[in-house]
């Protein structure tokens, strides 16, 4: 384990402590992984009223075009992601994937047109990685800043809406992937309607300095709770969203992974600005002819959870593996295991039942329909 | 007789049987148990052996045979509801119980005040 005073820390790091988090390194930060809770009540919270999470670990970065118009930047982004950016209007935001020349993924990350620029949240272990690579392929028209003077708080659940409301008004009006600039707490506030639970819910990037404050207001509402890092990865998988590492890898195209909705129709074959991405080649032929494998749901029958890294067999003697478990625990509000993972085109239908390996013995699961629990966005 | 380990198991000995369980720290570290999984009975471990797994909602945590013997009874209880382990993991929710190939191995085992300062 990396020394401790080797490891970055969020404006938020000492409230963390005082509310009684347990620490952990995560991606070059001390994160609290969980509070006195503990994960499982911390995600049933979540669900039930309002989770808040420091997420100030993830990357911020403005895209700034040189000649001052958002379109510039927009095409200039449109050569690293295989989503429609110039389509995107201002006060909207998009997931998107920065692909790799064999159609793998580098990262996952959201994209927002702030109107004279583009604001894209990337993850904390691929940050440096993604600046180095905006910059290297972006810079000459635009400038890459990075905005480690911000923080980035998640207020996540059904009670998220009315406590957000509470301090900002205005944040009624946004629907799903909406994103406006608004003051809470004293704060200039970019607030997006989104997040990573499956949940409804805000994510607001805040000033360094003004986190504190902000966290303070929304924890004034009995109904927040502060969640861990723990319950973040319960509850994403819950709503089977992926996780950079394990759903989505450097050797796992976008087709693959099961994120081909992110791929709009005017950069597949045949759209307006059909490709021009790296990895197109591969990417688009897989999306006109299919891939060979793909992610699903995995159901486990019984109660025993199936994690991340088990392999995956056709049935219970056969010596070849077929696939493998990319992510996979228990769903509290499922209130059983679930999982999700990497197998065969032609062991991918509904209810095919396939055998993960756990502690030797191959355990039944079945191929289930994702998100494992109902989105409750507002669209 | 009251015994512990480093692993942070207790094991409670009566004569040349051991009831076995995992320690009211081991319980807070690990969290809300969601799967218990148990030995047979009539299962043979030595010491050390991999003798039953229990998990939380993040990790799978192995549970070792603090010293070697068989498989006597299994606590079925809390593998129907694993919770049980958090509330008493003292008391009803033991574990397994071994019948001790050699009971007096278990005087090298911790007692209480170890046992505590070891966990300090």
């Amino acid at each position: 384990m990396a020394d401790s005073t080797d490891l970055k820390t969020t404006p938020l790091h000492a409230m963390h402590s005082a509310a009684g988090a347990r620490m952990v390194p995560f991606a070059g930060y001390d994160m609290p992984v969980q509070y006195a809770p503990g994960v499982l009540k911390e995600h049933l919270h979540t669900r039930a009223k309002a989770g808040l999470f420091d997420v100030s670990h993830m990357g911020q970065v403005e895209l700034r075009p040189k000649d001052g118009m958002v379109e510039t930047a927009a095409r200039a982004l449109e050569t690293l992601v295989p989503v429609d950016i110039l389509g995107l209007k201002p006060g909207r935001q998009r997931y998107a994937l920065f692909t790799n020349e064999e159609g793998g993924v580098m990262d996952d990350l959201m994209v927002a047109n702030r109107g004279d620029h583009l604001f894209l949240v990337v993850n904390a272990a691929c940050k440096a990685a993604d600046i180095d690579h905006l910059k290297r392929h972006l810079g000459e028209s635009c400038d890459i800043v990075v905005r480690d003077d911000r923080a980035l708080l998640a207020l996540q659940g059904p009670e998220a809406a009315r406590i957000m409301a509470g301090l900002a008004p205005e944040t009624a009006e946004m629907r799903f992937m909406d994103v406006r600039d608004i003051e809470i707490a004293g704060a200039g506030c970019v607030v997006s309607r989104s997040g990573y639970t499956g949940e409804d819910g805000f994510e607001i990037s805040v000033p360094g300095d003004k986190a504190g404050d902000l966290a303070s207001a929304l924890l004034e509402d009995g109904d927040t709770e502060w969640i861990g890092l723990g319950a973040r990865d319960s509850l994403r998988l819950e709503a089977g969203l992926c996780l950079y590492g394990n759903d989505l890898d450097a050797e796992t195209t976008p087709v693959e992974s099961n994120v081909a909705w992110a791929i709009q129709k005017v950069r597949r074959r045949g759209g307006a600005r059909e490709g021009g991405f790296p990895g197109a080649g591969r990417i688009l032929s897989q999306l006109s002819d299919g891939a060979s494998r793909r992610r699903v749901g995995l159901k486990p029958r019984g109660r025993a959870p199936v994690r991340a890294g088990a392999w995956l067999f056709a049935d219970e003697k056969s010596s070849d593996a077929i696939g493998k478990v990319t992510s996979g625990g228990f769903g509290p509000s499922v209130d059983g295991p679930v999982a999700m993972g990497l197998v065969p085109t032609e062991q991918c239908g509904e209810d095919t039942i396939l055998f993960a390996e756990v502690r030797g013995k191959r355990l039944p699961v079945a191929v289930c329909a994702l998100p494992f629990v109902k989105q409750t966005y507002k669209r | 007789m009251l015994k512990f380990t480093e692993d942070h198991e207790w094991l409670n000995i009566e004569g040349d049987t051991a009831t076995i369980g995992i320690t009211t720290h081991a319980a807070e570290q690990l969290g809300d148990l969601v799967f218990v999984e148990l030995p047979e009975v009539g299962a043979s471990f030595e010491k050390g052996g991999e003798a039953a797994t229990v998990e939380s909602v993040k990790a799978a945590s192995e549970v070792y045979a603090p010293l070697g013997g068989d498989v006597v009874e299994v606590n079925e209880k809390i593998v129907d509801d694993p919770s049980l382990v958090n509330s008493d993991p003292m008391g009803s929710g033991w574990m397994f119980k071994l019948k001790l190939s050699d009971a007096s191995a278990a005087d090298g085992l911790l007692d209480k005040d170890a046992y505590d300062k070891l966990i300090g």
